[in-house]
């Protein structure tokens, strides 16, 4: 038998949230850990949950899984249970709606924030844009992204600034944008990133990486933008502070 | 529980509305949002997790990267030829010779493409393609952005649409369709998932976007949210569907998961194997081998599997070979495909072959339109537009597809008619087409459903009478179909209409309910599979991917013909295929071998 200990909240009827545990036979396969609340659903249909493509390419179930961010359609069960029982949390630092199911607005924010698509001022030729293979390498681990918000919902330092700092979700499509070769607004991405906020709230600590399951990293693409912003700062011989106040 | 009518809901009133937000509706959406148009995209999930997001090999276009010297007529060719010649040609025309602009207008917003040395994007052999109108040997004509190809597009156009401004009701569910006293479309009732709030999206334009049906199946590529929503509410009011036997099964769906496999995985080089090591596709397509029709390829498996030569312990799937591609191939080419094989069948690619079985994929079929996304309806045998409505992507039957879907042409289907549409309907609407009002009586009518499924009682559950229709159409509506075993097939479902009708929801909060959204999509799922069967029942012949055991032959003479199941009669009548391209002279039908 294994114990699954889920966040109950309905603002309906709830005051406050409550944790419910449901006590079940463990399936004889490693299934995933989506099709076990598939079949929690079946006894109790009250609970509540995204789910859509699972196989881990849609975003839409990330939940945190015995303390640690993931995603339940590619999370097996044999990796969720310890000591026999799987804890299931909302994403943390973000409203919660019902259950697992999070408010997901200012997370969004932050990506419209950035300006998540090309800009290229110049009349697009009549065919594509040409971009070697080379240049279009510079996009791989970045364009990849799912928005699932494992990473940006691990992040403390998103979770004391979601409408300031930027968060390594919507950073590594900043960053997809800066290095893609066809866009031609470096500078005025760089410029809009650099307030104390939008990326040096980021201290490297690494969450984000340790949980993407995409395995993308976003410090790194972090690390990036930073690197270029201090370039241009020094350019124009600018003291900048890290930014820590 | 409350029970809705026109007077406490409230009224949103828009120019168009486009039910869905994946590929499709977001390619309509990007054309109206530039318009000044009062639009809005109703999507059950946020759209980036539409199932379009899971397209993998690529989208097939004559853009002519890869050979200098490609011609869409070919690409057209190849389509009538895999359509098994009910596929219409001025619909196929149009996407063929329209495609490379749809194709270079998503790489100018972004999409990022994989690329040839000299800078053009990268283009993959898929199966079904040929050169010169089938006479020169293998194609490579499928565009794509390595094995993430429907994740790049969704998120391009998402992106362009907050570029564009576009309005977006995420996490909205769509109920059903509301209708005028002309039986025009006026809108559509739906609710906030996340409150629970009921609306009257009143609009003069609605689009559905809503994608295909391939849970009716219990084995599918298709996510869990694909219930065909939009083809059921379109059924319930009483409009046609088209082509409704025609389900496409890809040959390699990973054997217990049911993840999709991109055909890519053969473009570049892979092939399938039965437990005797052999590469079988010889036999079956001595030419195209691994690259023939996907239909023809499932079809051949399912034979290795029936004569004992399949694999595992159980000799129920076959082998799909990568490994001598080399780790450079794979991981440059089929990075997604590594990943998920490793996640769902335990098996590393690079040093194993991945077990494989055909599975639910595609559904040709749907609501039939125009090649503007205007759904229309018959009568007298005449084809008559039914005002306000409007359908692109898979929930539409063009057809481009006709009986069996070339891989890659279904995220150009998606793009080439979902701006079609937009186009069409911007200059509709300022020309002063739209649509009479509805009435309250009309409204509450609309309102049925969900106040039906909102006062149940008790009655039936909803995940139990979903398995009992996915093994239904499982077991009688597969690869192989035989008159005898579709006859119980339909009367099985006759019995879970009955349930269907009579679902017990339990939960009736309002905040986040998926059990709500649920019950209504197991309704839409019921709609699409009875078309599916009468359909299928009632086509004697086999052609694309209807095979028939007990019809074994192509009979054009009865059949060359798309079929219209009409759901309040539960019959089916014969429609003509257009064979009249307006740039290139008809393709007249062959015997279609590979």
């Amino acid at each position: 038998m294994i114990d699954v200990n889920i966040y109950r909240y309905n603002p309906e009827t709830d005051k406050f949230p409550y944790t419910q545990t449901y006590t079940l036979k463990k399936p004889e396969k490693d299934i995933m850990l989506l099709e076990l609340l598939n079949i929690l659903k079946e006894q109790d249909s009250s609970i509540s949950y995204r789910r859509s493509c699972r196989e881990g390419v849609c975003g839409s179930d990330g939940m945190n899984i015995n303390g640690k961010n993931g995603l339940a359609c590619i999370t097996p069960i044999s990796q969720a249970i310890k000591n026999n029982k799987i804890e299931l949390r909302p994403l943390p630092g973000l409203p919660v709606i019902r259950d697992l199911v999070v408010d997901m607005t200012e997370f969004y924010a932050q990506y419209d924030k950035i300006k998540p698509f090309l800009q290229n001022e110049t009349e697009p030729p009549a065919q594509e844009r040409l971009q070697s293979p080379a240049e279009r390498d510079k996009l791989d681990g970045l364009y990849e992204c799912i928005l699932c918000a494992c990473c940006s919902t691990s992040c403390p330092s998103f979770w004391w600034n979601p409408d300031k700092f930027v968060g390594p979700a919507a950073l590594l499509q900043a960053y997809r944008f800066i290095a893609d070769s066809r866009d031609t607004k470096t500078a005025e991405r760089l410029e809009g990133l650099s307030d104390p906020f939008s990326v040096y709230r980021c201290h490297g600590i690494m969450n984000c990486v340790n949980v993407c399951p995409k395995d993308l990293n976003p410090n790194h693409a972090i690390g990036e933008i930073k690197s270029m912003l201090l370039s241009d700062k020094k350019k124009e011989n600018i003291i900048v502070s890290d930014g820590v106040s | 529980m409350e029970n809705y009518n026109s007077s406490n809901i409230k009224t949103l009133e828009f120019d168009a509305l486009i039910i869905g937000g994946g590929g499709s509706g977001m390619r309509t959406s990007l054309e109206l949002a530039k318009s000044g148009l009062k639009t809005a995209v109703v999507s059950k999930v946020f759209p980036t997790r539409s199932h379009t997001v899971s397209a993998q090999g690529g989208i097939t276009c004559a853009i002519a990267s890869e050979d200098p010297n490609d011609d869409w007529r070919w690409h057209m060719y190849d389509t009538v030829k895999g359509s098994d010649y009910i596929g219409d040609q001025d619909a196929i025309e149009y996407m063929c010779s329209e495609g490379p602009k749809a194709v270079f207008e998503l790489e100018h917003m972004g999409l990022p493409f994989s690329r040839f040395e000299n800078g053009r994007i990268y283009q993959r052999p898929f199966g079904g393609q040929s050169k010169d109108f089938g006479k020169g040997g293998q194609a490579a004509r499928t565009c794509a952005a390595a094995d993430r190809t429907g994740h790049a597009l969704l998120h391009t156009l998402y992106q362009n649409n907050i570029k564009e401004g576009s309005n977006f009701l995420n996490e909205w569910f769509a109920v059903d369709l509301v209708l005028n006293q002309s039986k025009e479309v006026t809108g559509v009732i739906a609710f906030s998932i996340e409150s629970g709030e009921v609306a009257y999206l009143k609009s003069q334009a609605t689009v559905m976007a809503t994608g295909g049906a391939g849970r009716i199946y219990s084995s599918t590529t298709n996510a869990l949210i694909n219930t065909g929503d939009g083809l059921g509410m379109a059924l319930r009011a009483g409009f046609p569907a088209q082509d409704m036997e025609m389900w496409q099964f890809h040959p390699t769906g990973i054997y217990g998961a049911g993840s999709l496999v991109t055909e890519g995985c053969r473009g570049e080089g892979g092939y399938l194997i039965n437990a005797e090591g052999e590469r079988f596709m010889e036999r079956y397509a001595p030419n195209a081998k691994d690259l023939a029709g996907r239909d023809v390829v499932a079809r051949s498996m399912v034979l290795e599997i029936l004569e004992g030569r399949g694999c595992g312990e159980n000799k129920d799937h076959v082998f799909l070979k990568l490994d001598h591609l080399g780790a450079d191939v794979l991981n440059a080419k089929l990075p997604g495909i590594c990943e998920l094989s490793r996640t769902f069948a335990g098996v590393d690619p690079i040093f194993n072959p991945i077990p494989v079985v055909p599975t639910c994929h595609y559904m040709m079929g749907g609501t039939p339109t125009n090649i503007h996304g205007q759904a229309f309806t018959q009568s007298n045998g005449e084809d008559k537009i039914i005002a306000g409505l409007f359908s692109v992507g898979e929930a539409a039957c063009v057809s481009v597809h006709g009986a069996n879907r070339l891989g890659g042409n279904s995220l150009l289907d998606l793009v080439v008619f979902g701006r079609a549409a937009g186009i069409h309907i911007q200059e509709a609407l300022k020309t002063g087409g739209g649509v009479a009002d509805a009435d309250s009586d009309d409204i509450n009518k609309a309102l049925h459903g969900l106040n039906k499924i909102n006062s149940s009682s008790d009655g039936f559950e909803v995940a139990e009478v979903k398995r009992e229709l996915q093994s239904v159409m499982q077991n009688y509506f597969g690869v192989f179909r035989r008159g005898d075993y579709m006859e119980k097939g339909v009367s099985a479902l006759e019995e879970i209409r009955e349930k269907v009708s009579n679902l017990h929801l339990k939960d009736k909060s309002m905040a986040f309910n998926t059990s709500r959204v649920e019950a209504l999509e197991l309704q839409n799922l019921f709609e699409v599979a009875e078309a599916t069967a009468i359909a299928s029942l009632q086509r004697t012949e086999s052609r694309g991917a209807h095979a028939r055991d007990d019809f074994k032959e192509r009979d054009d003479e009865n059949w060359l013909c798309h079929s219209l199941y009409d759901p309040i009669k539960k019959t089916l009548s014969k429609r003509d295929v257009n064979f009249t391209p307006i740039q290139v002279d008809t393709f007249e039908p062959k015997v279609r071998t590979y």
